[in-house]
């Protein structure tokens, strides 16, 4: 094995169910429509981009795991196997050895809102079905039941910029030879509770809600090759956003030009600062998914991920950077390049 | 790829009882334990109104913290704190390198979650202290935090599968410096009690109305704890340039997924039993080398047939040897601390030379094949290895060995 390709890659975003879907509404450049609305019992806005409906309905829904889960695992388990497709019978044959990463920011909120509520009205009839639905690894574990993968798999929590730590575990269990594959997916759903959090630092924000899926293999051959993550550059008091952010967008130079970029700047200024700031002289045409999409935490670096997979397969660039300015934990990037 | 040893140079530890791996060491090897009502969320509407609350100081306990940054702190954040600075003095970790960072945690900041949630309905248009409580509510700000009062900055990985996390968060710091990929992590778990994950596990009636019994034939359920552990791991290179005193050494980690049941383990213990041989064949060992067993031993009637199963089919014509005890029947499930917290026990064990027991357990259930350690014991033995299996079918076993 020479390298580790991206040998597949699935999105679910409020543009529609596909990974063409994305592209499509990041090539027509337009933001989507908001959808407004008022939650229950208060005069308080909520503003958010949601996922549209299916045309038509996932036959993976029809598995017993799925009977109670939330749009969190649909969203994920869509784009994953939008990633796998030809190789899903490798892992049910058993003959594939496939790893998972599954990482998140908000993670089940639904769930866990409804059944604190739940708990709140009185606890003695708190639903025992919901409960599980709350745990951070729900996703993950009903991916793998689907797959019927019992390998390793990670759920990982953090900021957006963990979707890009995640594909780093993938690629390094690939090189240690623990994995034949593996999956590396993000999803976040909306939610009042992550719009009226989100507000109280961004106002402007407009959270949004989906999923996105990198199949990673070590190949020879391949379309797309991740040529490398930078290190997670951690910021705190002593080290700023903007220093983690200009050594993220350093590293990703050294390894020589791109002729695309894309970015997480969100067009709101202050949380923009950072990035924009380290990418002030790059040149090359980018890509801002926020911009368009809004922000989905975990989901918008997948989606970042799986823009670049998409610029570099149809040939309309040759090499990639990704770069993810986090809200509160890392500045990472990740580079893809034609294989 | 090289391999390099892994060997630990530091640990902390808080949990019911008491603050300081010492305090603790002493409270397993006799097997206490430490339940008492539950005081700061309201249980007056549960079926069990007990658990091992850690005591917190209300002040901070470190120089490290001012008393404002002690009071913004989560009580998960607290306790992780308390332990990582017990592991880093140990450790004699200098400041300021960039160390990774890799815990296990299931709640994180919960309870400030569930504060935020709270004001969100009873006073909507009112945001005072609700952006603290966001931030505090995420793990990789309480890690963050704990970081920069200890004076370093590195990456952070969070590892978020259930009640196997802390084990898997220290299985990959073993693996990043086995493969040689870094010389040094901070590592371990954390979680402290809170009223969701209280209600939640009450709901599936999966809390023990008695006593907290591993094993026994007549079991009814778990108890919950809180609490954090947390180690300096490095290569043995690294401890031995610079003369540290090495408390241990991990030589085995293995990991699975079980897709029987999204809470119910496969009831022979399937993937435990995968877990188990991969963290064998790692160590380069025979199950027989394995002189105790801490078992993930919740006390919950599936989860303990079905480990007992998996321990006698790894374990084989040798089953009737293994020495075997859960310390849950001490401190209870700590959840994303649990199997950091075993990891601890098992290192002082082997340094020791003894076996935790639990009290509790009566009648052994009859899928028991292997000895049960029912009171202070000691032993003769190089290798301990820890079980921790989680919701979502999360398996991780950690293999450790004495360090002479």
């Amino acid at each position: 094995m020479s390298r580790i390709i991206a040998a597949g890659w699935g999105a679910v975003s409020p543009a529609g169910w596909t990974a063409a879907d994305l592209v499509a509404a990041l090539q027509a450049g337009e933001p989507l429509p908001v959808d407004e609305s008022v939650r229950a019992g208060t005069t308080k806005t909520l503003r958010a981009r949601k996922v549209p409906k299916p045309a038509t309905r996932s036959a993976f829904i029809t598995h017993p795991r799925f009977r109670r889960t939330s749009p969190v695992s649909q969203y994920a388990v869509s784009a994953a196997l939008g990633a796998l497709v030809e190789d899903r019978a490798l892992v049910e044959q058993g003959t594939l050895r496939l790893g998972v990463v599954f990482c998140v920011m908000s993670g089940c909120v639904n769930y866990s809102r409804r059944f604190y509520d739940e708990v709140l009205r009185d606890p003695a009839t708190a639903s025992p079905l919901v409960f599980p639905e709350t745990v951070f690894n729900a996703p993950a574990s009903h991916l793998a039941a689907l797959l019927g993968a019992t390998g390793i798999n990670y759920t990982l929590v953090g900021d957006p910029g963990m979707f890009l730590q995640g594909l780093a575990q993938g690629a390094q269990w690939i090189k240690r030879g623990q994995v034949d594959a593996c999956l590396v997916v993000s999803a976040e759903e909306g939610e009042w509770m992550t719009v009226e959090a989100s507000a109280l630092f961004e106002p402007k924000m407009v959270v949004s809600e989906g999923a996105g899926a990198i199949y990673l293999k070590g190949a020879t051959s391949g379309k797309v090759s991740l040529e490398g993550i930078t290190d997670a550059y951690s910021f705190n008091d002593s080290n700023s956003k903007a220093t983690a952010a200009a050594q993220m967008q350093m590293e990703l130079m050294q390894a020589g030009a791109v002729d695309w970029l894309c970015d997480s700047l969100s067009g709101c200024v202050a949380s923009d600062k950072a990035e924009a700031a380290a990418w002030a002289s790059a040149i090359a045409p980018r890509w801002s998914a926020k911009k368009i999409l809004g922000e989905a935490f975990a989901a918008t670096s997948a989606w970042q991920c799986v823009l670049a997979c998409e610029r570099v397969a149809s040939q309309a660039a040759t090499s990639v950077n990704v770069s993810v300015v986090g809200c509160n934990q890392q500045a990472i990037g990740a580079r893809w390049s034609k294989a | 790829m090289p391999r390099q040893r892994v060997v630990v140079t530091g640990v902390g530890m808080v949990t019911a009882l008491g603050a300081g791996a010492e305090v603790n060491a002493m409270g397993f090897k006799e097997g206490q334990t430490s339940f008492t009502p539950v005081t700061f969320f309201d249980v007056s509407r549960q079926r069990v109104k007990t658990a091992a609350q850690a005591e917190i100081p209300l002040k901070s306990p470190s120089a490290r913290l001012s008393s404002k940054q002690w009071r913004r702190m989560d009580r998960a954040s607290r306790l992780l704190f308390m332990a990582a600075e017990e592991a880093w003095a140990q450790s004699g970790w200098n400041g300021g390198a960039r160390l990774p960072i890799v815990l296990g945690t299931t709640s994180g900041g919960m309870n400030f979650g569930e504060a935020f949630y709270r004001q969100a309905i009873a006073s909507p248009e009112k945001s005072f202290g609700q952006a603290t409580r966001v931030v505090q509510y995420q793990a990789q700000r309480q890690v963050l935090d704990v970081a920069e009062a200890l004076g370093f900055s590195g990456p952070v990985t969070l590892i978020a599968n259930a009640c196997a996390s802390g084990g898997n968060a220290i299985g990959q710091a073993f693996e990043m410096i086995r493969y040689g990929e870094v010389e040094r992590v901070l590592t371990g778990g954390y979680d402290g009690l809170c009223q969701l994950v209280f209600a939640g596990f009450d709901s599936l009636q999966a809390l023990s109305t008695t006593t907290c019994r591993p094993f026994d034939a007549q079991r009814d359920g778990l108890a919950l704890g809180e609490g954090a552990a947390v180690l300096s791991l490095e290569s043995w290179e690294s401890a031995q340039a610079r003369g540290a005193n090495i408390l241990g050494e991990v030589v085995g980690y293995g990991a699975a997924t079980d897709a029987h049941h999204l809470t119910q383990p496969h009831p022979l213990g399937d993937a435990a039993l995968k877990s188990m041989n991969e963290a064998t064949q790692v160590a380069g060992i025979a199950p027989e080398q394995v002189g105790y067993i801490n078992a993930h031993g919740t006390g919950t009637p599936m989860n303990d047939v079905a480990e007992a199963h998996a321990i006698s089919r790894w374990a084989g014509e040798q089953a009737a040897q293994m020495r075997v005890s859960s310390t849950k029947a001490s401190i209870g499930h700590l959840l994303g601390a649990a199997g950091s917290v075993e990891a601890v026990i098992c290192l002082q064990a082997l340094a020791g030379q003894w076996l935790p027991p639990m009290r509790g357990t009566q009648t052994a259930d009859a899928a028991c094949q292997f000895q049960l350690m029912r009171e202070p014991a000691t032993a003769s033995f190089e290798y301990a290895l820890s079980n921790s299996f989680g919701f979502g079918g999360a398996n991780a076993t950690l293999i450790f060995r004495r360090w002479s």
